[in-house]
C-alpha cells in the first residue's frame, strides 16, 4: 500500500501572536515551530496502516526548507521517506494553491491513501484535505475518529453535532484525522538516528497564485477588565444580579 | 445583485439555526440568495425557507443517502449554472465537510469560519480568526466565486418574509463516499459550538466524577446550555474531544460562558474569549482565566457551583 501523510509546520500553540509593521502579515521572529497537532495523528494513522496492511509511508509537506526538522521527526516515528515542496513564501499560500500543489505531487508519487490532519492550528481553515481529494477526484472522509480498511474499501466514523456518522468509501481516499483516532507514538532513539540520515526529496511546488488576499491583520481588542464579584457561595447572589441587570444574559 | 448559492442544513425538515445565520449573513451583504436543501425532510425545509427572506429555493431530490462529495458536486454545478459569485454554508461539521469540496470544484479559495461579511467596498470582504482567534484576518478573494463558511453565533438569522419559489431538480447519482448510519447523541444534547450557554469544567474539579457538577449547572439552564471541557480533562479521558474548547478543540462564542476550575491556558482562552459574557469560578485568585472573565468568583467549585445551580434553576423557574 502506498501511504502518504501530509503535515504542516505551524507555530507552537502557546505562541503569542504579533503583527508586523505591514499590518498584513505576522511577525514570526519569536515563533517556535512544530508539526500541527492533528497532523501528528495523521502520521500515526499512516504508520499504523503500514504496520497492519504493509507498504510504505511518505511524509509530504509544503513549507520552508526548515520544515525538514518536522519531516524528520515524523520519519523517526516510522515513516519511510520525506518530500518537501519548498516554498519560501509558504506563509502567503492559501488552501487552494496548497491543495493543488499537493495534489500534483501526490499524482506524481502515486498513493492508495492520504492522511491529513483535520485542520492546521495556524490558519484554522480545515480545507486542504477535502480540496486535495476533490482535485484528485478521490473519496474523502473529514474529521475521522475511527477508521477501518478492508482491501479497496473502508469505513470511518466522524463526529457531527447530530451524532457519530459512519461513512463507507472506496480507495483511493483522503482521510483527515481528528483527535481520538489514535494516540501518536514517541520516536525512539533508533528512529531518530535513522531519520537524520534519510535523504529528503526537496522540490519546488507547482506555481500557483494565492487567491486569498489578506487586507489586514489585527489582534483582537483585549476584553474589558473584569471584576471579582466575591468569594465562595456567598458571591452567587451578586453574580446572578450582575448577569441579570448588567450583562443581561439571564 | 450578485448571486449566491447557499447550502442550507436541516434535521428532518427543521432548519438549523447555524444555516439560518448563514442566510442572514448573505442577505445582509445584499446577495441574491438561492438556498439549496436536500435529504429526508427537504420538502418541509424548502417550504419553511420560502418565507425566510431567501430569493429562491432549490430542492435537490433523490439525495436521501448523505454523500458529501455528491452534495458538493451538485452545489458546484448549481453555482456554475447560475453564474453565482458566492457560495456559503454554515461552519458546522457537515458544512465544513462540503464547502472545501465545492470551492475546489469551482477552483476557488475558501474562507472557513468567517465572522463578518461586508459588500460595501464593492467586493465581498470578510474577517476570520487565525491561530484560534489570537489574530483576526480581514480578507478578500481573488477567485471567481467567493466561498466561505459562516461561524455559528457570529451572524443573526434573517427576520424572514417574502415568498420565494421552490424549484426541484434531481441530485446526481455518482458518489464516492456515503453515510450508512448516524448514531444520535444521547438525549439530543446540544453541541458546544451551537449552544447559547456553555458551562465548561477543568482540572480544578480534581476527579472525573465531579464533572457532574458542571453537567448539573448546564441542566439548570433548561436545555439552552452545553457542557465544555479543558484540554487537560479531555486528555485525562474524563470527557470526549467533541466537548474540548480551545486551540486544539472547538472555538465557541456563546452568550454566556461559565468556566469552572479552569486556570485559563492561552490555548483555552483562544477558544472562548469571543464569548459575550464570561464567568470564572476558580480557587486561585491569580488564575489567568480571571483576566478575561467579566465576573469572577474566587472559591471552591464544590461549594460555589451547587449554590449557582440552585440560583439559576430559580431564575429559570421564574422566567
Amino acid at each position: 500500500m502506498k501511504i502518504i501523510a501530509c503535515i504542516k509546520r505551524v507555530p507552537a500553540t502557546d505562541a503569542q501572536a504579533k503583527i508586523d509593521a505591514s499590518a498584513s502579515s505576522l511577525d514570526t521572529s519569536s515563533f517556535q515551530y512544530m508539526t500541527s497537532f492533528y497532523d501528528e495523528i495523521a502520521v500515526e494513522e499512516a504508520v499504523k496502516t503500514k504496520e497492519s496492511h504493509g507498504g510504505e509511508v511518505t511524509i509530504l509537506t509544503l513549507g520552508p526548507a526548515e520544515a525538514s526538522k518536522e519531516v524528520r521527526e515524523c520519519i523517526a516515528k516510522g515513516a519511510d521517506a520525506g518530500v518537501i515542496l519548498t516554498d519560501d513564501d509558504w506563509q502567503a499560500r492559501d488552501c487552494r494553491s496548497t491543495a493543488k500543489a499537493l495534489a500534483a505531487k501526490i499524482q506524481e508519487l502515486g498513493a492508495d491513501i492520504v492522511f491529513c490532519g483535520k485542520v492546521a492550528t495556524d490558519r484554522d481553515n480545515a480545507a486542504v484535505g477535502p480540496m486535495l481529494a476533490t482535485y484528485l477526484g478521490w473519496a474523502c472522509v473529514t474529521d475521522a475518529c475511527e477508521l477501518e480498511l478492508n482491501g479497496s474499501t473502508g469505513t470511518a466514523k466522524r463526529a457531527t453535532e447530530a451524532g457519530l456518522e459512519s461513512v463507507s468509501f472506496s480507495l483511493p481516499a483522503v482521510i483527515t484525522c481528528d483527535k481520538g483516532l489514535n494516540e501518536p507514538r514517541y520516536a525512539g532513539l533508533k528512529g531518530i538516528m535513522a531519520a537524520k540520515k534519510k535523504p529528503l526529496d526537496e522540490t519546488a511546488p507547482q506555481a500557483e497564485e494565492s487567491h486569498a488576499k489578506v487586507v489586514s491583520l489585527e489582534t483582537p481588542a483585549p476584553r474589558p477588565e473584569g471584576k471579582i464579584i466575591g468569594e465562595g457561595a456567598a458571591a452567587v447572589e451578586d453574580l446572578i444580579q450582575a448577569l441579570r441587570n448588567e450583562a443581561k444574559v439571564l | 445583485m450578485s448571486k449566491a448559492i447557499l447550502f442550507i442544513e436541516h434535521a428532518g425538515g427543521e432548519l438549523r439555526r447555524a444555516s439560518l445565520e448563514c442566510l442572514g449573513a448573505a442577505l445582509s451583504a445584499g446577495l441574491d440568495v438561492t438556498a439549496v436543501v436536500m435529504g429526508p425532510g427537504a420538502d418541509a425545509a424548502a417550504s419553511a425557507l420560502s418565507t425566510s427572506g431567501a430569493n429562491a429555493i432549490c430542492h435537490l431530490t433523490g439525495a436521501d443517502t448523505w454523500s458529501p462529495d455528491r452534495a458538493a458536486a451538485d452545489l458546484a454545478t448549481l453555482a456554475k449554472e447560475s453564474g453565482a459569485s458566492a457560495f456559503l454554508a454554515a461552519a458546522t461539521a457537515t458544512g465544513k465537510d462540503v464547502a472545501p469540496r465545492v470551492a475546489a470544484h469551482l477552483d476557488s479559495t475558501l474562507f472557513s469560519d468567517i465572522t463578518s461579511l461586508d459588500a460595501s467596498t464593492g467586493s465581498l470582504r470578510t474577517t476570520r480568526p487565525w491561530l484560534a482567534g489570537k489574530v483576526i484576518a480581514t480578507c478578500e478573494s481573488a477567485s471567481e466565486v467567493f466561498c466561505a463558511t459562516t461561524r455559528p453565533n457570529a451572524f443573526s438569522a434573517p427576520e424572514g418574509g417574502g415568498s420565494a419559489e421552490v424549484s426541484e431538480r434531481a441530485a446526481s447519482a455518482d458518489c464516492k463516499a456515503s453515510v450508512t448510519e448516524v448514531s444520535a447523541k444521547e438525549g439530543g444534547k446540544l453541541d458546544v459550538q451551537e449552544a447559547s450557554v456553555v458551562v465548561a469544567g477543568g482540572r480544578g474539579l480534581q476527579e472525573a466524577e465531579h464533572f457532574s457538577l458542571v453537567e448539573g449547572l448546564a441542566d439548570a439552564f433548561g436545555g439552552a446550555a452545553a457542557v465544555g471541557a479543558s484540554r487537560a480533562i479531555v486528555d485525562a479521558g474524563w470527557r470526549p474531544h467533541s466537548e474540548q474548547v480551545g486551540q486544539t478543540g472547538k472555538v465557541v462564542s456563546p452568550n454566556l460562558y461559565i468556566a469552572v476550575g479552569i486556570s485559563g491556558a492561552i490555548q483555552h482562552l483562544a477558544g472562548m474569549r469571543t464569548s459575550k459574557t464570561i464567568v470564572a469560578i476558580n480557587k486561585d485568585a491569580d488564575a489567568p482565566i480571571f483576566k478575561v472573565a467579566d465576573y469572577g468568583i474566587v472559591g471552591d467549585a464544590f461549594e460555589v457551583v451547587p449554590a449557582l445551580t440552585e440560583a439559576i434553576a430559580k431564575v429559570q423557574a421564574e422566567a
